[in-house]
């Protein structure tokens, strides 16, 4: 059976993007973002994952507002990045695993969430941005991957409850899954954030600790919480925290927090990372790695 | 959009049904420009491009003027808007800071000072 090794939720700027390719990494603006990932890499050699499932929001890549699916689950057996218009390289090809995307569709439509099934995908910054700080420099990414987007561009979004238990039924479709396979579920956007309007550059450090805290052992608490409500403590961008609720939702077991990193700004964004274990695999560590 | 719970949040222009209509050439426009080549033909005859994707003359007038507010005011969505910014070299923090009255490196020091509270 496939097992939830754990989740990672980040930020994904295009500017991190834009660092990585000049090699910005030590800079001292920089410094504090990037260092956060060294624990996460270290532990992600620990649960070797073979799939990520990377939970994001399209930012006018692949989707436009012609038509906007609120859930939307990449079953393609590969994904490519592209031009977005504003300069980020583009990323390296991802591998997809066509196998478990439909077992996911299959899985998540009898579990009453009738998502958009998408056989050709283009995948935005917030999905290779953290695959990169992830898994940083060339050659083959080492895990298969399944890009799911939520909308969190056009009202109406989907609630952060929504969301959640978007998150849980990934989580019970990947625990159903028949092969063997290791599974990072990741989580991405965010902190708190805002671009649009003459609140922009708006920031919520006290909000964006809270939800530091209780994702880890309390998501109900977020997911309680209005997409508006969002909108009004995180920023507009903020509302992405709802990438980081689906993450939460995805684990299956009692979570422990491995690491995690808050840093602001990193261009007008806070940034966040957190590392989380699904607690209930006893066979994560590996004598081999460390 | 009354009947829906949208609140009133100062200076945060929420990307509605109603926006999504009103501002759909635009957005359409600023969405080719993931395409380099239509990058270019903009950059070569702006209005005849604006002309192609039938802007609203108020749209029109804020594209003109890179008017990133009026843009938003005439159904703009900020993701699509950020790639007609990038085409003038235009970032994040420089549509920030022409948003907010400020000078970009007030804009970059109240996003450092968030860090400091």
């Amino acid at each position: 059976m496939a097992q939830i090794v754990g989740g990672i939720a980040t930020s994904h700027i295009p500017a991190i993007g834009n660092a990585i390719a000049k090699g910005l990494q030590e800079e001292p603006y920089w410094r504090p973002f990037f260092a956060g990932f060294e624990r996460a890499r270290a532990w992600l050699k620990e649960a070797r994952p073979d799939v990520a499932v990377v939970i994001y929001k399209d930012h006018g890549l692949n989707f436009f507002l012609d038509k906007m699916p609120t859930f939307a689950v990449g079953a393609a057996a590969a994904y490519r990045h592209a031009d977005e218009g504003w300069g980020l390289p583009v990323a390296r090809p991802f591998a997809g695993d066509a196998a478990l995307s439909w077992h996911l569709i299959e899985s998540l439509v009898a579990d009453a969430f009738d998502i958009v099934s998408c056989q050709e995908m283009l995948v935005d910054h917030a999905f290779t941005v953290p695959m990169s700080l992830l898994w940083p420099g060339g050659g083959e990414w080492p895990v298969k991957t399944i890009p799911i987007v939520i909308n969190t561009v056009q009202h109406p979004l989907p609630s952060p409850k929504r969301c959640f238990h978007f998150g849980q039924a990934i989580g019970r479709a990947i625990a159903s899954y028949p092969e063997k396979l290791r599974v990072l579920v990741l989580g991405t956007g965010g902190l708190s954030h805002q671009l649009e309007g003459a609140r922009a550059g708006f920031i919520n450090k006290k909000f964006d600790l809270l939800c530091l805290d209780k994702i880890v052992a309390h998501p109900e608490a977020l997911a309680r919480y209005t997409a508006m409500d969002l909108v009004a403590l995180a920023g507009s961008q903020g509302v992405e925290l709802m990438n980081w609720l689906a993450m939460r939702g995805a684990l299956t077991g009692e979570v422990r927090e491995i690491h995690r990193n808050y840093h602001i700004p990193i261009s007008n964004t806070a940034t966040g990372l957190m590392v989380l274990e699904n607690e209930t695999l006893p066979t994560i560590r590996h004598p081999a790695a460390a | 959009m009354d009947g829906h719970s949208h609140r009133n949040i100062p200076g945060t222009p929420v990307f509605d049904g109603d926006r999504a209509q009103k501002g759909y050439a635009l957005n359409k426009m600023c969405f080719s420009f993931n395409c380099e080549q239509n990058r270019k033909a903009f950059l070569v005859d702006q209005e005849a491009y604006c002309e192609k994707f039938g802007l609203t003359p108020a749209q029109r007038e804020a594209v003109r003027k890179l008017d990133i507010l009026a843009m938003i005011e005439a159904g703009g969505n900020i993701y699509y808007l950020a790639k007609l910014a990038g085409i003038f070299g235009l970032g994040v923090q420089d549509i920030g800071a022409q948003q907010t009255g400020m000078s970009v490196a007030a804009f970059k020091e109240k996003l450092e000072a968030a860090g400091r509270s």
